[in-house]
C-alpha cells in the first residue's frame, strides 16, 4: 500500500490538505501549560552547571575539583576523564562537551557539577582550579588559513587535494563541484565580474535554551527529557558517549522552543547523564543566553570569491566560487553544501565551486537553516544583481533565462526533476510589490536561494481506538507546527475529520529510529509515512469489512471515510466507516494499527525568489526594510498558515544576518556579545509585514505533492537585501552585516 | 541559606512562599511555585519570554527579585484564560497562526493584553514598538502583530460591549 | 552498464576519469564496486556519502534498484537544520 513515486495519483480533492485547522498544541502553548525542555522536574532532581574556558586556546595542565566537591549539596563534578573511550563518529562531540587537552574556544566546558541548589553549584564552580597554558588563538577565516596561523589540531591533514600535505593546517577539507570548461565560458562573455564577499557568523537564536533534564541509574537505565530536533539521535550519541545499551536510555521530546538546526546535536545531554550516573539522582542542566552563544552552534563566518560571466542579452556563460567557511574548533563545516548551492539556481554549461573547510578557534559550528546556503547564495547573487545593473538588463529577466528548470543539470552534479523556480520567478514579476515606485535613497533587490529538502529515516504507529477517533505518534519533533500538518495528511488519507486525529511526538522506545527534524524533511517524510501508516490501517479495515460482509477483500475499496463494496458484483453491503469498523475491532480480529518504517525518498529540491525596498539613512548608515514579499514552492501547502509562517520566520532571520547579527570576537578570541542586547536579532518594531506568497509545483516524489518548505526561506534574503542596499546606497556592499558602520564605511562617510 | 518570607497575589490567589535574597520572581515562579508558563530566554530582560504585570506594570520577571513581590499583585499567563474563557488575545493567537515554537508566545500574550488595556485602538506602528522588547525567532512578527490588531478591533466593536469575544468558549 | 559521476573533488580518486560505466543493480553494488577499484573512494564512502539516481536523492539507502540506463552521482553526505 506504500506511495510509488510515480505510480500514484497526485490530482485529487483535497478536504482537510490546505486547510488552515487549529494547531493541535495550540492550546497548551497559549495558556502556559506546554512543557518545554527547563519546565520539568524530577523528585530527588540537582541543578547541573558547566564550567567554560575563558581562553580562546589553552593547553589544560591540570584541573582540581576537590574543593568544589567539598562544597555542601555539590554530589557529583565531572570533567573529560568522566568520558571515556567511544566510536569513531562521535570523538568530536565528545571533545565539544568536554574538553580534553584543550580548551579550543572561548565557552568550551571543562568540568561540570551538580548540586542540591543552583547557589551551591554556582559556589563549587567558583572553586573549580583549572591551570591553563594559554595558547596563540586564530578566529578569521582568512588568517586560520595562512601557513602562519597557530595550528589549532597538529593532527589535521587537509583532505580532498590531490596529494595529502606532509604538515597540519586549519584547512580540514576541500571540495570541488561542477562540469564545463569554466575558462572558456568566460572566454564568451561580454562582461565579467569578480567579486569577494565576508560574512560573520550568526546563532540561530531560538529563544529557549538547551535545556535537559537526566536521570541514570547504577542499573544502567536511564531517561532523559530535552530540547532536541531528534530525540533518537540524542539517544544515539548520548548511548555511545556514556557507553551505554542504545535501547537502556529512553529519550522524550520536550516541546522544543526553536531550534533552526541548532538542535541537531548535542551539547548538555551527555553531561547531565554523566553527572546523574555519579551521582545516582535526577540531574537538570539549563544553559544560560551567554553559555548557548559562546558554546552551542553558530553558523560558519565565511570569505568567498565569485567571478560571473555574462553575455549583452544577460547569457551567463560561465560561474566560477571559492567558498572558504570556518566551522568552529572541529572539521565539518557547511561549505559543501555552500559549494552544491552556490550556483544551483542557474542552468549553466560551465560552473565550478570550490570550496575550505576551515577550522578556528570558535564554538563549533551546528546547522543552521539551509546550511551553508545563504551565503553562497549571497555571494553569487551580489554578482548576478551587479552584471545585470551593469548591463542594464532585468535581474528578473535574466534569472528567468538562465533559470534552472524540469530536467536541467544541476550545478552540483545530478539533473533536476520537477522544479518550481520558474513559477517562483513569474509570480515575482507579476506581483504589484515589483512596480511599485521607489523614492529617494530607496532600492529594490531580487535573489533567488534553492535548498535540498531531505527524505530520511523515518517511523510513525497509527492507532484506530474503539469510538472511532485516531492516535497517531510520529518521532520527529515538532518545531514549526508539523503535528497540525502530519495529523491532517493521516487524516486526509483516512477520510475522517482533522480534530479525530491527535498527532503526538513519542520516545524513542515507542518507535523505530527517526532522523533528526532537519533538511526540511518532516512533513515531507512523516507525512509520507503517515499516509503509508494511514493506508496500511485502510487495508486492515478493509480485510475487517470484508470478514463482515464475507466477501473477498479484493472486492472492498475505501472511500470517504469507510468501507464499500468496490462494485455491484461484490454484493450489497452498507459501508462500514472508520467507527463502525473500529467498533467492532476487538470481536473482528483485534486493535487496529497501521505503521510505517520507511527511509524516506523522493524529497523534491525546494526554490524561493525574494523581493525587498529598503531605504538608507545616508546620515546614520541605517537600514529600514520597507517592504518584503517572499515567492517560494512548497509543492503543496499542507496547512497554508505554517507554510506562510516558515517563508516569513527564513526572511526576517536573513533579515537579521544582513544588517545586524554578528559574532564579534576581540583581539583576545573572547566573544564580546554573547547576549540578546549586542547581539540584536531582529524586533518587531525593525519590519514590515512580510507578505508571503506560495507557490505550488507538485512535487512527484509524495502522493499529496509536499516539498519541505524550512529552510529555503532564508537562502535568497541576504542577497536580496545586499542587492537592495547597494541600489540604495549606489555602491556595492560585500560584507555583512551591513550594520551602520559598515554602510557609512561603503558611503565614504567614516 | 537565609530566606525570606513573602505573602504576594498571583493571579487573584493569595500565595506565600519563602526564598533567598538573590533569586529573581521568575525563579520562584518558575522553581518554587511550579508555574513554569513564564519562559526565560535571557535572564537579562532582553527577550521578554518572562514578561509578568507586577501592580498593573509590565515587567520581566527575571529582572525583579522574588523577594520584592510583597504585598503585589502579580498576573502570569496561567491566568490570563478565565476558567475555560480564553482571552481574546489568546483566542486570536490560535485563529491568526501567530505562534510556531510557542516558547516566546506567553510573554507576547502578556505584553499584548498589557498595550490593549492602556490603548484600544493601537496603529501597527504602536503595536511593534509595544512589543519590541518581546523576542520570536520563528514567526517573523506578521502573525503576532496581525492577531494583536485584530484582537483590539474586535473588542472595540460596541456590540461586543458585553464582551461575547472575550467569553469565547475555548475551541482548539 | 549504470553512468557513474562523483563530485569533483573525488574525481582524481576516479585516476582521471569523468564518469564510468559500471554493471550494478543497486546502489550498494556501486559503491561497493567503486570501493574496490579505487582506493581513495572507499575513505570517502565510509565516511558516508549521499547518492543521486536519475536525479532523485537517497541519503544512507543502499538497497535502492538501479535502470539498466541509470545516472548516478555521488555526493557528500548531506545534512540539514
Amino acid at each position: 500500500m506504500n506511495f510509488q513515486p510515480g505510480k500514484d495519483t497526485l490530482k485529487r480533492e483535497f478536504k482537510t490538505v490546505g486547510t488552515r485547522t487549529p494547531r493541535p498544541d495550540g492550546l497548551d502553548k497559549i495558556t502556559g501549560r506546554a512543557q518545554f525542555g527547563a519546565d520539568m522536574t524530577a523528585p530527588g532532581m540537582l541543578w547541573g552547571l558547566i564550567l567554560r574556558s575563558p581562553h580562546a586556546h589553552a593547553r589544560i595542565k591540570n584541573i582540581d575539583t576537590s574543593k568544589a566537591e567539598a562544597v555542601n549539596g555539590v554530589h557529583a563534578v565531572v570533567t573529560s576523564a568522566d568520558f571515556g573511550p567511544c566510536p569513531d563518529d562521535v570523538l568530536d562531540v565528545r571533545e565539544n562537551i568536554m574538553a580534553r587537552d584543550k580548551a579550543l574556544y572561548d565557552g568550551h566546558a571543562v568540568a561540570a557539577v551538580a548540586a542540591t541548589s543552583r547557589a551551591a553549584a554556582r559556589q563549587a564552580l567558583k572553586l573549580i582550579k583549572v591551570d591553563y597554558e594559554v595558547l596563540p588563538h586564530v578566529t578569521d577565516v582568512d588568517e586560520a588559513m595562512k601557513p602562519s596561523a597557530p595550528i589549532i589540531n597538529n593532527k589535521l591533514f587537509t583532505k580532498g587535494l590531490d596529494k595529502t600535505p606532509r604538515k597540519p593546517s586549519n584547512v580540514a577539507e576541500r571540495f570541488e563541484f561542477g562540469h564545463g570548461d569554466v575558462e572558456a565560458g568566460f572566454k564568451q562573455a561580454d562582461l565579467v565580474v569578480e567579486r569577494t564577499f565576508k560574512t560573520e557568523a550568526t546563532h540561530q537564536g531560538y529563544i529557549e535554551p538547551h535545556a535537559c533534564l537526566a536521570s541514570m541509574g547504577t542499573d544502567g537505565k536511564g531517561d532523559i527529557w530535552c530540547c532536541t530536533q531528534g530525540h533518537f539521535m540524542v539517544r544515539q550519541v548520548c548511548s555511545a558517549l556514556l557507553g551505554m545499551d542504545a535501547s537502556a536510555l529512553r529519550v522524550t521530546a520536550s516541546e522544543i522552543g526553536g531550534g533552526f538546526g541548532g538542535k541537531t546535536t548535542v551539547f548538555i545531554e551527555p553531561v547531565a547523564l554523566a553527572l546523574s550516573l555519579k551521582a545516582n539522582r535526577p540531574v537538570k542542566v539549563v544553559m544560560s543566553r551567554s553559555e548557548v552563544l559562546r558554546a552551542s552552534g553558530p553558523t560558519s563566518s565565511t570569505s568567498i570569491d565569485v567571478k560571473i560571466g555574462m553575455k549583452k542579452d544577460g547569457t551567463i556563460t560561465a560561474g566560477d566560487a571559492t567558498l572558504r567557511y570556518q566551522g568552529g574548533a572541529f572539521p565539518g563545516s557547511a561549505v559543501p553544501y555552500g559549494a552544491m548551492a552556490a550556483f544551483a539556481c542557474y542552468d549553466l554549461k560551465a560552473v565550478r565551486a570550490v570550496g575550505y573547510d576551515v577550522i578556528a578557534n570558535r564554538p563549533k559550528q551546528a546547522a543552521y537553516r539551509a546550511p551553508g546556503a545563504p551565503m553562497a547564495a549571497y555571494a553569487v547573487e551580489s554578482v548576478v544583481d551587479e552584471l545585470c545593473r551593469e548591463l542594464k538588463l532585468d535581474p528578473l529577466d535574466v534569472r528567468l533565462k538562465n533559470a534552472s528548470s524540469d530536467g536541467s543539470k544541476a550545478s552540483y552534479g545530478p539533473n533536476f526533476d520537477v522544479i518550481g523556480l520558474r513559477a517562483t520567478l513569474e509570480a515575482a514579476k507579476a506581483h504589484p510589490h515589483y512596480r511599485a515606485k521607489l523614492g529617494r535613497n530607496q532600492g529594490r533587490g531580487v535573489a533567488c536561494g534553492f535548498w535540498f529538502n531531505f527524505g530520511g529515516e523515518t517511523s510513525v504507529s497509527l492507532n484506530v481506538s474503539a469510538d472511532g477517533t485516531v492516535g497517531l505518534s510520529v518521532g520527529t519533533p515538532d518545531i514549526g507546527g508539523s503535528r497540525a500538518s502530519i495529523g491532517n495528511m493521516a487524516a486526509e488519507e483516512l477520510g475522517i475529520p482533522h480534530d479525530k486525529v491527535r498527532c503526538i511526538i513519542a520516545d524513542t522506545a515507542s518507535l523505530g529510529y527517526n532522523d533528526v527534524t532537519d533538511g526540511s524533511r518532516v512533513t515531507f517524510a512523516s507525512g509520507l509515512a503517515a499516509i503509508n501508516a494511514a493506508r496500511d490501517a485502510i487495508g486492515k479495515m478493509c480485510e475487517r469489512a470484508a470478514g463482515i460482509w464475507g466477501i473477498p477483500v479484493d472486492a472492498v475499496t475505501w472511500e470517504d471515510g469507510a468501507a464499500r463494496p468496490s462494485s455491484p458484483n461484490a454484493g450489497k453491503h452498507e459501508p462500514l466507516t472508520l467507527a463502525d469498523i473500529a467498533a467492532q475491532a476487538g470481536a473482528t480480529g483485534g486493535p487496529i494499527s497501521g505503521h510505517c518504517e520507511i527511509n524516506a525518498e523522493g524529497a523534491g529540491v525546494s526554490f524561493a525568489t525574494h523581493l525587498v525596498d529598503t531605504e538608507v539613512d545616508p546620515d546614520t548608515g541605517h537600514v529600514k526594510i520597507l517592504r518584503y514579499t517572499v515567492f517560494q514552492d512548497a509543492g503543496k501547502a499542507v496547512h497554508p498558515s505554517y507554510v506562510e509562517g516558515q517563508f516569513q520566520g527564513g526572511a526576517v532571520q536573513g533579515i537579521g544576518w544582513a544588517l545586524n547579527e554578528e559574532y564579534i570576537y576581540g583581539e583576545d578570541g573572547r566573544l564580546q556579545n554573547a547576549g540578546f542586547l549586542d547581539y540584536r536579532i531582529p524586533v518587531a518594531s525593525d519590519l514590515p509585514m512580510i507578505d508571503a506568497v506560495i507557490v505550488e509545483v507538485p512535487n512527484p516524489g509524495h502522493p499529496y505533492g509536499v516539498r519541505g518548505v524550512g529552510e529555503t526561506s532564508i537562502v535568497p534574503p541576504l542577497a536580496a537585501i545586499s542587492n537592495s542596499v547597494s541600489g540604495a546606497a549606489g555602491v556595492r556592499m560585500t560584507e555583512l552585516p551591513m550594520s551602520p558602520p559598515r554602510v557609512l564605511k561603503a558611503l565614504g562617510r567614516i | 541559606m537565609f530566606q525570606i518570607q513573602i505573602s504576594t497575589s498571583i493571579n487573584g490567589d493569595d500565595t506565600e512562599f519563602s526564598c533567598e535574597p538573590d533569586e529573581t520572581l521568575l525563579d520562584v515562579l518558575r522553581d518554587r511555585l511550579g508555574m513554569t508558563g513564564s519562559k526565560e530566554g535571557c535572564g537579562t530582560g532582553d527577550c521578554g519570554a518572562c514578561s509578568v504585570v507586577v501592580d498593573g506594570r509590565l515587567v520581566c520577571a527575571c529582572l525583579m527579585l522574588g523577594a520584592e513581590a510583597q504585598g503585589r499583585e502579580i498576573e502570569t499567563i496561567e491566568g490570563m484564560a478565565d476558567g475555560t474563557e480564553l482571552h481574546p488575545l489568546q483566542q486570536k493567537f490560535l485563529d491568526h497562526a501567530a505562534l510556531q515554537c510557542g516558547v516566546c508566545t506567553p510573554g507576547f500574550l502578556v505584553a499584548a493584553k498589557s498595550l490593549l488595556e492602556r490603548n484600544d485602538n493601537p496603529t501597527e506602528e504602536e503595536v511593534r514598538y509595544w512589543l519590541a522588547g518581546n523576542l520570536c525567532r520563528c514567526t517573523g512578527y506578521d502573525k503576532i502583530v496581525r492577531a494583536v490588531l485584530d484582537t483590539a478591533k474586535d473588542m472595540r466593536i460596541p456590540a461586543k460591549a458585553n464582551k461575547p469575544a472575550a467569553k469565547k468558549r475555548v475551541k482548539a | 552498464m549504470v553512468k557513474v559521476q562523483v563530485w569533483g573533488s573525488l574525481k582524481p580518486a576516479l585516476e582521471g576519469a569523468d564518469e564510468i560505466e559500471l554493471e550494478a543493480a543497486s546502489i550498494r553494488e556501486v559503491l561497493d564496486q567503486l570501493s574496490d577499484r579505487f582506493p581513495a573512494m572507499k575513505q570517502a564512502i565510509t565516511r558516508g556519502v549521499s547518492v543521486s539516481v536519475d536525479g532523485r536523492m537517497y541519503a544512507n539507502a543502499i538497497m535502492v534498484p538501479l535502470k539498466p540506463d541509470s545516472e548516478v552521482f555521488v555526493l557528500p553526505k548531506l545534512v540539514g537544520g
